[in-house]
């Protein structure tokens, strides 16, 4: 696969199979880039993201990129999913929560990311679901149009998922309604989970839905805000007061230490 | 041979919503007490506001015990019962009262007086035919004292309604008169929660802030609540959820009285060839221990209790401890809290920060509020709204028709609605029926190879009108707030597991009919107490926890008043 011939969305892919040798150098000052965090503005790490994958892209707007106090997409491997695999569901997610508006949606939010950690873990029952679904979704798409599905026109994908919702694929039975129903399950959980967990980058889904984000406090002058106040833009596990760590024995709170009357 | 604890004078089998509030009375009476708990301690800081943790991976309810031992359901004989996706209760030092939603109602007094409050206003053939419901042996008036106890101890949110007969301004004016106001204040209101108040007013109704187990303001140690929006399954962050964890256990060690063992998995309870019970048998890692005690306090959930008493066979006992009257089970019901109805309104709600227990009540048609006579039910339901929202259950909204599920249209539809829904859900008077009951599925069984609890169960036609009826009313009263679109769910079928889970050891004073006396003591185990809604013959119109703690501390205090007569 070579990333010259992709369309605008699909450049933004973060695993490319033949990348060239400046592609690589890229990615290194990328990676650097990626530490940076603070205010974020999703458009701005959309053009950030189509920039590096862009041959045309200057010293200087590298230069640009790593003083600006953005966080940008990082280079990373999936847990679980195969290339071929992350390529279909990242198209798949990308039509239901679509960033054709110019506002970031699925793919945006590395939602793919978020179910391929999950794939891993708690949600490790649906992995065959997604292998067989997806390589089905594959060879449809290969029937329908001669390329894998995240080739395919996004009017034709849209087409292949009415379909799946209808149940009405009925050479491939794994394309129905029940797979959707978990593809679409999970691709909004990716999107809108606390990004601890790998997706709602940037808080994209956040900002999306209007939540200002999660904090210890609301006071009531802040809830009159609504969606109008500013967003928090912290993981709840920014905040020291979580862990999913044991707690330090020696701290004494309110719930009393493990060893309390034992 | 099961390795052997010094003896103690009694042994609680778990530590949650009520073994973790009879210990109190017991050791303040001077008596030593050993809590044996399936979970472990956990503390603030596990408590993060982390919506994939606690809504859609079941932590930390998925811990240790009760995962293993998931009820398998059904409605009726006619159907194989199978096991759903996950347990509604959790253990750990606290339980379900670490994350539970922490309303905390007293019932109304008709509760307690269905059968005779109905026959003597309508008539006895309003009850239905099918239903195996009794009066409680006590009322209102004599748990009132009890109620008091465990809200001052516990910290009770609310405002009152009726202090000693004189009507409240701000409270329930439907409820049983109380002795004084609740400790605190109750929870503050919200812009959702004002905006459905003043729709209430405008239709003659009595709105009021529902009482919670969660401070409104500093109370003794603990700080007031921050609102923070991750109260719904989670455990509170800065202890302001008033959780046996953080006030009555670790009120109780200050005594030195009160021992806690975690991570003990109570096997059985163990009876002499008297009848009486001599202590539990319990795992701790691979070793079987014995904790013998003079007096046995069963305190887990509804499942559990039937459970260990259906498991705990003996020659005195052949079909379980203290079901020699095959009671054990009987008079089981889920609480009717279904059929929602989900509302679109034209504005923002602002419910991006809040709580459940954080919610605005209407009383007017719930349990015999209201006039039922030309009616075809009894009972009723208690309207409820409450501000909570979270991100992924905000996209996941209702589509209202208006589009598909997906694509750009949807984007657009969630973008601008995530915090326009509201869905609310009705508390309704369930009865206890003739084939609705717990056993022991004959099939499936947990890791240790021990059966787990069937529930068989379905809501009736009384369950069903009332669902139909306060359905229309909560219609009305979001279309009076202005709600644009309404949604209404179906009426009920079978009864699920649930968190407000009634009946099994119900208490009464007939033992052909009942297995626990009006103290919770077995009638036929005169040193095992049963403690929680197990007991608990009818649900009224609200939850559970409170009438289950009150409860608790009575039949604590009863045991420590009576030791000699129980355990002698």
């Amino acid at each position: 696969m070579n990333n010259k011939n992709k369309t605008g969305s699909e450049l933004t892919q973060t695993h490319e199979t033949s990348l060239s040798r400046r592609d690589l150098l890229k990615g290194v000052g990328l990676s650097g880039a990626a530490l940076l965090t603070g205010a974020s503005n999703p458009a701005i790490a959309q053009s950030i993201n189509t920039q590096s994958t862009n041959d045309q892209v200057s010293h200087d707007q590298l230069s640009d990129v790593q003083t600006s106090p953005v966080r940008i997409r990082v280079t990373e491997a999936f847990e679980t999913l195969t290339a071929a695999e992350s390529y279909a569901l990242d198209a798949f997610a990308s039509r239901i929560l679509p960033s054709d508006d110019g506002t970031p949606g699925a793919h945006e939010a590395r939602a793919v990311h978020y179910i391929d950690r999950g794939l891993t873990s708690a949600m490790a029952a649906s992995r065959e679901m997604y292998a067989t679904g997806l390589a089905a979704l594959d060879a449809h798409a290969m029937e329908v149009g001669g390329t894998p599905f995240y080739r395919l026109p996004t009017s034709t994908q849209d087409a292949i998922i009415d379909a799946m919702t209808r149940n009405a694929i009925p050479s491939f039975p794994m394309l129905n309604t029940g797979f959707f129903n978990t593809v679409r399950n999970h691709t909004i959980d990716g999107t809108f989970s606390d990004p601890y967990y790998g997706g709602n980058r940037d808080f994209v889904g956040w900002d999306m839905i209007g939540y200002p984000g999660v904090r210890a406090v609301a006071n009531s002058e802040e809830i009159r805000q609504g969606r109008a106040l500013a967003p928090s833009r912290q993981s709840a596990y920014d905040m020291p007061s979580y862990t999913k760590d044991p707690a330090d024995p020696s701290v004494s709170s309110a719930t009393g230490g493990p060893a309390h009357g034992q | 041979m099961a390795n052997e604890n010094a003896r103690t004078d009694v042994v609680v089998i778990g530590l949650g919503a009520v073994g973790g509030v009879a210990i109190l009375p017991l050791v303040n009476a001077g008596l030593n007490v050993i809590g044996l708990e399936a979970g472990g301690w956990m503390t603030t800081r596990d408590f993060a506001p982390d919506e994939v943790r606690n809504n859609m991976r079941d932590w930390p309810q998925a811990v240790p015990k009760a995962k293993n031992e998931i009820p398998t359901v059904r409605a009726n004989i006619n159907f194989e019962a199978v096991q759903g996706g996950g347990h509604p209760m959790m253990n750990g030092v606290g339980g379900t009262s670490l994350h539970y939603w922490a309303q905390s109602w007293r019932l109304n007094p008709w509760d307690f007086k269905t059968v005779s409050e109905t026959t003597r206003r309508y008539g006895a053939h309003r009850l239905p035919v099918d239903s195996t419901i009794e009066d409680w042996p006590i009322s209102y008036e004599d748990l009132e004292p009890y109620y008091d106890t465990v809200e001052y101890a516990l910290g009770v949110s609310g405002n009152a309604g009726n202090i000693n007969g004189a009507l409240q301004p701000n409270g329930n004016r439907f409820e049983g008169a109380r002795a004084r106001a609740y400790p605190m204040p109750g929870l503050r209101s919200s812009v959702f929660t004002d905006l459905m108040s003043d729709a209430a007013r405008q239709l003659g109704w009595h709105p009021f802030q529902g009482p919670a187990a969660i401070n409104s303001e500093v109370y003794g140690d603990r700080p007031g609540c921050l609102y923070h929006g991750f109260c719904d399954r989670g455990g509170c962050h800065v202890a302001a959820k008033s959780s046996t964890a953080v006030t009555t256990i670790p009120e109780a060690l200050k005594s030195g009285r009160l021992k806690v063992i975690t991570h003990a998995r109570v096997l059985r309870i163990v009876n002499d060839a008297d009848g009486r019970a001599t202590g539990v048998e319990y795992l701790a890692g691979n070793q079987v221990m014995f904790q013998p005690a003079d007096a046995v306090l069963l305190a887990s959930h509804t499942y559990e209790n039937s459970r260990l008493l259906l498991l705990s066979r003996s020659r005195q006992f052949p079909n379980g401890l203290a079901n020699n009257s095959s009671q054990v089970g009987e008079h089981y019901l889920s609480h009717h809290q279904g059929s929602p109805v989900t509302a679109l309104f034209p504005r923002d709600l602002h419910n991006w920060y809040g709580l459940p227990a954080q919610g605005v009540a209407i009383d007017e048609w719930a349990d015999d509020n209201f006039d039922h006579s030309d009616l075809d039910f009894i009972g009723g339901g208690n309207l409820w709204v409450h501000t909570n929202r979270r991100p992924i259950a905000a996209a996941k909204m209702s589509t209202f028709d208006q589009v598909p599920n997906w694509g750009a249209k949807w984007k657009a539809f969630i973008s601008e609605n995530a915090d326009r829904t509201n869905s609310s859900y009705v508390q309704k008077t369930t009865l206890p029926y003739r084939g609705n009951r717990l056993d022991l599925d004959p099939l499936v069984k947990d890791k240790l190879g021990f059966p787990v609890i069937r529930i068989t169960g379905e809501y009736r036609e009384n369950e069903q009108r009332i669902a139909a009826f306060t359905q229309d009313r909560m219609e009305e009263w979001y279309r009076a707030a202005g709600a644009i679109q309404i949604i209404r769910s179906g009426l009920g079928g079978a009864m699920g597991a649930s968190t407000h889970a009634y009946g099994g050891t119900r208490m009464g004073d007939n033992p052909q009919t009942n297995v626990t006396n009006r103290f919770g003591f077995a009638h036929e185990v005169k040193n095992l107490g049963v403690l929680g809604a197990s007991v608990m013959g009818t649900s009224g119109a609200r939850n559970p926890t409170l009438t289950a703690q009150a409860l608790a501390w009575r039949t604590a205090e009863h045991l420590a008043q009576n030791w000699d007569t129980i355990t002698r």
